[in-house]
């Protein structure tokens, strides 16, 4: 990029609107994965749509590549710069826009942080319901972009179910709307397939949002199990009673006890926990309550707690939310691992695991959503001890080879990115592939949307998974990553 | 028509024909009867390939021969949309109809495009489980189909459209290609999320050959409660009143027709004991105001619309408006239809989808058409038209576009190139 563009870019936005800086770019230069850094030219933020219109016109003329960014907190390289790219930080478009409620909808611009949509429409009942663990600093283009999850889509859906319509700047630069309040506007699905896109098909720059009444109760279950198969038992004694809970989590040991030695949650010491939140009119969850416990008990499960109160279950879940973060009390260094496996593979895979961790020695700790059969395997190294990292890397990719041969997937929240790339082609075949670029062409025919993301290209050295870096609301147990 | 003439009908019948005999038997390769017109356009042929390799391979060789191929599954809803600017060959699924796996376990099924919705409700059924939609027409309507038109009822409120229930795909392309995207788990970010792209497509894109889908449990027990209302006013306060409260409806939808008051229904699943909490919540919401306990069938609301169908003097559409605007609708609806000395009745969902029926001269039909897509779109709504009678077929059935409609091209374009699906039957002449 010349001065020239440079200073056309600049006329574009205010002062605090061009980042050229080295030492203020290296903020940039990577998001929550941090062992991939390139650093951009330079970083724009726009304040406006018309100005990333502008920006992106520019970009599209001068086939500069750019890189949208929410909040940087992303776990696949997502938000990783491009080399001589420019990277578009949305930090400042930040306004929650309308708030709708006869229509139960919100309007919010990209870089408005997750839980703030909560928090403004709380008073009156309503909440946004997409949780993604980071959900206190990450932003809703960001959530667009990965197509974000959560503890809670088990029942709610993921973010794509809740993105009724979005306003796009396309990589040409020109401005389009996809669906909007009403639902099944006239065509394709596109709001569709821009959710999950990871930032390769344009820029989000309005979002309008679905919002929901809260229920009028929420009860937090907690049992212990000798190990994670009675807990996995358990969950699927669950789901064949036809219940659909709000939540079901699990723990196994080594999570377990990372989590009480960062945040004191109080949690039995056990081989697996399960953690089943369910939600709705109090008659109904009393009842089904019930009958969670029963097949808790008869799994085997040696203790059960129902969280008393609002106190006891913010507990409950803070030590879930801390458990990435707590790795650290137990490890020096871990990896962070995002497959998805049909849950009842779940024993086979776990012992599946198991082996692999004792072949590499190098222990794994677990931590799932196990109501959708989301694994986040953790795996514990030390960088000190050589040849440790590269061990952690080869076990953690086999997990995720695991998946794939159970039926599963290699990521089920965090996204590609530039992380996961490589996998993509063990997952889908080369025909699957094709037909997504040949979408992707479509919106973008010059591959300048974040152009190196998500497909795999040939390179010179292979893609490795990263160590994992908490964020420091994360480590308090005030923020989580699922 | 001109287009139909003009395309090689000798290469179908003697080479191209001798190809598709050769490959996929001669029992499966038949003449098309008068029956198989889409909309008035006379197809030549009707194939049914057997498996999805075959219908990628038909797909292929109609492709190279210029042919224009309209996709078939149960055929219920062959005469929504525009009418197709060229019909050469129907692609049947009828014989992809296998569900290849039901993970109950799991809470996921895998099934080929042919299947009727029926059939796999009733193997759901056999494990205590549903798909949780309910389409038209059951019987006939194939998860292909069902799938192309994003067809959806009163249960959407509660469980989402098929966009929210689809969680992979395999497409046959005009080129040959087999292509898959999502998987067979419900929590999967990996790639582009195309069976959003094919749901609702109205098969402009490709064949759907399989889908995998999400799963809910059937519920123990369900109850259905209706209000007569009044008028309007009260109408949109008892909707207001019941979504903005903390009952956990599973469906919710208000029933209009000529002269009479709208009705408005409230559906429940659960157990015994939440079903009797929530009616006696919901009678204390609205002061015990004619809450009746009501037959199951009012759910069929929408079927009953195309019952006694005279196809020459009934208009069918289905309209999409704000949720908080669903007593306006119906009021836009009965002041544009008495105007015409038309009749009308219609339901409309909490969601803000409607269906209406219409019934007089066809041309004070098209009139009030267009006059309520103009009201509905002014309001960000739609309206589409899915049945109008044969003398109102240039009525475009689907309305504006807005300014997406250059990018669907775009991806028109990418994925059928030579415009051989369902030419011109759908958006903006796509």
């Amino acid at each position: 990029m010349d001065a020239r563009t440079l200073n056309e870019l600049r006329a574009m936005v205010d002062d605090r609107g061009l980042i050229t800086s080295p030492e203020e770019l290296h903020t940039y230069e990577c998001d929550g994965l941090t062992n991939f850094r390139v650093m951009p030219r330079a970083v724009l933020l726009p304040a406006s749509t018309e100005q990333v219109q502008k920006i992106v016109r520019v970009c599209h003329r001068e086939r500069i590549p750019f890189v949208a960014r929410g909040s940087g907190t992303g776990l696949s390289g997502g938000a990783l710069p491009v080399a001589n790219g420019i990277v578009i930080s949305l930090a400042r478009m930040n306004r929650i826009l309308e708030v709708d409620f006869p229509n139960a909808r919100a309007v919010v611009e990209p870089g408005v942080i997750n839980l703030d949509v909560t928090a403004r429409i709380l008073y009156n009942e309503f909440f946004y319901a997409p949780d993604p663990s980071s959900q206190s600093i990450c932003s809703i283009g960001g959530n667009v972009a990965e197509n974000s999850g959560g503890a809670h889509c088990l029942k709610y859906g993921f973010t794509t179910t809740h993105v009724l319509g979005l306003e796009v700047v396309l990589p040409d630069g020109s401005l389009v709307h996809f669906g909007g309040k009403t639902l099944d506007a006239p065509g394709y699905d596109l709001a569709g397939v821009f959710v999950g896109s990871e930032g390769t098909l344009g820029i989000a720059t309005k979002i309008i949002l679905r919002i929901v009444k809260r229920p009028e109760c929420v009860r937090t279950l907690l049992a212990a199990f000798p190990s994670t198969n009675e807990a996995g038992a358990a969950v699927s004694g669950i789901i064949a009673a036809g219940m659909l809970p709000a939540a079901i989590e699990m723990m196994d040991n080594l999570a377990i006890q990372a989590a009480e030695a960062a945040v004191h949650a109080n949690y039995p010491n056990c081989g697996g926990l399960l953690l089943v939140e369910l939600d709705g009119p109090v008659a109904e969850v009393e009842t089904l309550m019930t009958h969670v416990n029963e097949i808790c008990h008869s799994n085997g499960a040696s203790e059960i707690r129902v969280a008393k109160s609002d106190a006891e279950r913010a507990l409950v879940w803070k030590g879930r939310k801390a458990a990435f973060a707590a790795m650290g009390r137990i490890s020096p260094n871990y990896i962070v691992q995002d497959g998805v496996i049909p849950r009842t593979a779940l024993p086979k895979v776990m012992s599946e695991i198991e082996r692999l961790s004792q072949e590499a020695g190098l222990r794994v700790a677990n931590v799932f959503h196990a109501g959708d059969g989301n694994l986040h395997p953790l795996v514990l190294y030390d960088r000190r001890v050589p040849g440790q990292e590269e061990a952690a890397e080869i076990l953690s990719n086999n997990i995720l080879e695991l998946c794939i041969a159970a039926g599963g997937s290699i990521t089920g929240e965090h996204g590609v990115g530039e992380d996961k790339k490589k996998m993509m082609s063990k997952m889908f075949a080369e025909p699957d592939l094709l037909t997504m670029q040949r979408v992707r062409s479509a919106f973008d025919p010059l591959q300048l949307s974040n152009p190196t993301k998500v497909f795999p290209t040939p390179r010179l050295c292979g893609e490795k998974p990263g160590e994992y870096a908490p964020h420091p609301l994360e480590s308090a147990g005030l923020a989580e990553r699922f | 028509m001109d287009a139909a003439t003009q395309s090689p009908s000798t290469t179908l019948h003697s080479s191209l024909r001798y190809k598709l005999i050769s490959f996929i038997g001669p029992e499966h390769v038949h003449a098309a009867a008068p029956a198989d017109a889409i909309a008035g356009v006379q197809p030549k042929v009707i194939v049914s390939p057997g498996n999805e390799r075959e219908v990628a391979e038909v797909l292929r060789l109609s492709n190279e021969a210029g042919l224009a191929v309209i996709p078939r599954g149960g055929a219920t809803k062959l005469g929504w949309g525009n009418p197709p600017s060229r019909a050469d060959l129907v692609l049947s699924t009828a014989r992809l109809n296998e569900i290849t796996e039901h993970a109950w376990a799991d809470l996921t099924v895998s099934v080929e495009a042919g299947c009727t919705v029926q059939k796999l409700q009733e193997t759901l059924a056999q494990h205590g489980q549903r798909l949780a939609l309910d389409p038209l027409w059951p019987e006939k309507a194939t998860v292909g189909g069902v799938l192309s038109a994003n067809d959806s009822g009163a249960l959407r409120l509660r469980f989402g459209a098929l966009r929210d229930l689809i969680i992979g795909v395999t497409i046959a392309l005009p080129d040959g290609t087999l292509a898959s995207s999502g998987g067979k788990v419900v929590k999967n970010v990996a790639g582009y999320d195309l069976p959003k792209l094919a749901a609702g497509a109205f098969g402009t894109l490709g064949v759907i050959t399989r889908a995998v889908f999400r799963l809910h449990p059937l519920p123990h027990l369900s109850r259905s409660f209706s209000i007569a209302t009044a008028m309007a006013e009260e109408t949109r306060r008892f909707i207001h009143t019941v979504q903005n409260s903390k009952l956990a409806h599973t469906a919710l939808q208000a029933r209009f027709e000529t002269g009479a008051a709208p009705e408005v229904d409230v559906l429940f699943e659960g157990t015994e004991a939440g079903l009797r909490a929530q009616e006696a919540h919901l009678k204390e919401l609205t002061e015990g105001a004619g809450v009746t306990e009501a037959s199951p069938d009012i759910w069929n609301a929408r079927h009953s619309l195309w019952s006694s169908l005279k196809p020459e003097l009934t208009a069918l559409a289905k309209f999409t408006v704000l949720p908080a605007e669903i007593e306006r609708s119906m009021e836009t609806i009965a002041k544009s239809a008495s105007a015409r000395h038309l009749e009308w009745d219609g339901v409309v969902q909490a969601t803000g989808i409607g269906w209406l029926r219409l019934e007089g001269g066809a041309k004070d039909l098209c009139v009030s058409l267009l006059e309520l897509r103009e009201q509905f779109e002014r309001r960000t709504g739609s309206l589409l038209v899915l049945h109008r009678p044969a003398a109102m077929l240039s009525i475009d059935a689907w309305g504006d576009a807005g300014d997406v409609l250059s990018l669907m091209k775009a991806v028109k374009q990418q994925l059928d190139p030579k415009n051989t699906l369902n030419p011109g039957r759908f958006v903006g002449g796509i």
